[in-house]
């Protein structure tokens, strides 16, 4: 019977671990249920959220940080700067991560509503998202500089001294 | 040409040649980090294994300390059916309890982001993978994957979005974030099931293999995450690693701080609730929402015109602040702590009892839950419910002092409620009915 079907299984579509089918049965059905409720209200809203949330992230979000670090790692591979990247990737990435994460208070989307309901001043996001990107970038070109300094300390022959 | 140490002869392992052509995502020799691999994947796997767990078990705590079973009121999903099968009376002990929990639950998730969005780019070439669907297990566990990856970005875009007020998403927060938690944990616990197993056997394999790299290479190409045509590297696995532990590091240094007073929450710089506190002075702490925001009339509470009706199993009596200053005083001092993760140091609060007001009321004996309403025009919780065992707590207070001074009007003057390790909301600010053993 298993050999009858593993030679078929070429041409007919196959089954698959039923462990796995049982598995997934079981979360399609809690998943269902929640999804009822969720879908309960603005179910057109909650559906393009949810699914467009995952085609945003791997449709646009990676290709756009993707190319972006292609573009970093090419532009410093052909300025023969590949020791670099690190030191370039890394304040970018964590700056672009404030931005993604702290973008309403930061664009100023909700400067007005903030202020009014919690007594707290929205100004003064950007300015620091912009300090911290900034000290980021600042600390980075010191650590290079000073990997650098040190590499050419130890190239330098000491008969040179 | 810029080809990395896992670089091999062409691979024999079943690849067709056409794959190799790099033109379209569906290729595998299209993606070419030479990081994405089974080991990259299994430790930020198993670290997401941990953290999202946490963060369900705290969501579910934060669901909880609402009481929602108790009354309507409290109740933003009347349609809950089982997925309230754990609730459970919300207890005043610790009075920090709510703090931490909640603490817990949005500063992880903050800085479990950046794992997560490295978790996501290192498995992203299976997106593509063809054939689509190989059998109908692998078809269900497809769709599946959307329900994971969907739902783990709409649960965490909605927390964030929802802690910056900033309610783009599409209903209220309470329903789409436990709903939507209900369907992601699903998709995850399926998820860990199936591969937690190969996560750690790949890190115990890995370790032990560390002395016979040959061995590991060949067990890495054998994996559809390792790249045919891997490009140089421009940083180690160990390196990349750091990296992402360094973007969790920053959230957690940003964030960590809203959970305290003074130069601590100084330092969460971006985020919502960090940085210089409102004011000064005694009344200088943390506003939920201020007066003017939920349209509180500073007529309604003036002395002359503001007045507390306490009703019970005796009838209704009016009280103004001068009776309720009549009353013997207490203290307490407890924190204030948000849903939205921050919370306050202890202040020092000053009033009557509840279980006073209780006795009042006619329920001398044993304090019942009370219907809490408050003059606020706006809000989704104008209007509260607190169980007995919140009430008969000798902290639970209705506050007319907080630090030795007055409340102030954005604090809840002239009266508020406080209860040790009760949700924020649910602290009534400019209470102006308590109906004792009637949840309306």
């Amino acid at each position: 019977m298993k050999r009858v079907r593993r030679v078929q299984g070429a041409r007919r579509p196959r089954i698959g671990s039923p462990f796995q089918i049982l598995l997934l049965a079981c979360s399609f059905a809690l998943a269902g249920y929640a999804g009822v409720r969720l879908l309960a209200g603005d179910w057109l809203g909650v559906v393009l959220w949810f699914v467009g949330a995952a085609l945003l992230h791997d449709l646009v979000l990676l290709p756009l940080y993707s190319v972006a670090d292609r573009a970093l790692t090419g532009g410093l591979g052909a300025a023969r700067h590949s020791e670099w990247t690190s030191y370039v990737r890394f304040p970018a990435a964590c700056s672009g991560l404030l931005l993604l994460v702290w973008f309403p208070l930061i664009g100023g989307r909700v400067d007005a509503s903030y202020a009014g309901v919690t007594g707290l001043s929205a100004d003064g996001f950007l300015a620091r998202w912009l300090l911290i990107t900034a000290v980021l970038f600042g600390g980075s070109a010191l650590l290079l500089a000073g990997r650098l300094l040190r590499s050419a300390t130890k190239r330098r022959p000491p008969d040179v001294h | 040409m810029g080809r990395g140490p896992f670089r091999g002869p062409v691979p024999a392992y079943g690849r067709d040649m056409r794959d190799l052509a790099p033109r379209l995502p569906s290729s595998p020799g299209f993606w070419r980090s030479p990081l994405r691999g089974p080991w990259f994947t299994s430790v930020l796997g198993l670290v997401l294994l941990v953290g999202i767990t946490v963060l369900f078990v705290t969501g579910l705590l934060s669901y909880a300390a609402y009481n929602p079973d108790l009354a309507p009121v409290n109740d933003k999903t009347p349609d809950k059916g089982i997925l309230g099968f754990y609730l459970f009376a919300w207890p005043t002990d610790p009075p920090w309890l709510y703090r931490l929990t909640q603490g817990v639950h949005v500063t992880l998730g903050l800085v479990l982001i950046p794992v997560l969005l490295a978790k996501l780019w290192s498995v992203v070439p299976r997106l593509f993978t063809l054939p689509p669907v190989r059998s109908l297990a692998h078809a269900l566990e497809r769709i599946s994957l959307l329900l994971l990856v969907g739902g783990a970005l709409f649960e965490f875009a909605t927390g964030v979005l929802n802690i910056q007020l900033d309610y783009l998403f599409p209903g209220s927060f309470y329903p789409l974030h436990f709903y939507g938690a209900w369907v992601f944990f699903g998709a995850f616990v399926a998820h860990a099931v199936l591969k937690a197993p190969t996560a750690l056997r790949n890190l115990r394999a890995m370790r032990g293999e560390r002395v016979e790299p040959e061995v590991r290479v060949e067990r890495e190409e054998r994996d559809d995450l390792v790249s045919p045509r891997p490009a140089a590297p421009t940083v180690s696995r160990r390196g990349a690693l750091w990296f992402v532990g360094g973007g969790s590091l920053l959230m957690f240094a940003t964030n960590a701080g809203r959970g305290f007073d003074g130069p601590l929450r100084a330092t969460a710089v971006l985020s919502p609730h960090g940085g210089p506190e409102p004011g000064s002075g005694p009344n200088g702490f943390q506003i939920n929402k201020t007066a003017a925001h939920v349209g509180i009339d500073p007529a309604e509470t003036r002395e002359d015109t503001w007045r507390l009706v306490v009703t019970g199993r005796a009838g209704s009596v009016r009280l103004s602040r001068a009776d309720l200053l009549a009353m013997e005083q207490h203290s307490a001092a407890l924190p204030i702590a948000c849903v939205e993760g921050w919370s306050t140091s202890d202040q020092w609060w000053r009033g009557v009892r509840l279980r006073d007001l209780a006795a009042l009321a006619g329920h001398g004996d044993d304090p019942p839950d009370v219907f809490v309403e408050s003059l606020q025009r706006r809000g989704a919780f104008r209007s509260g419910a607190l169980r007995a065992n919140q009430v008969a707590d000798p902290r639970s207070l209705l506050a007319l002092y907080v630090n030795g001074e007055q409340l102030s009007p954005d604090h809840g003057h002239p009266a508020r409620i406080i209860v040790p390790a009760a949700p924020g909301v649910l602290n009534t600010k400019w209470v102006a009915r308590m109906t004792f053993g009637d949840l309306g």
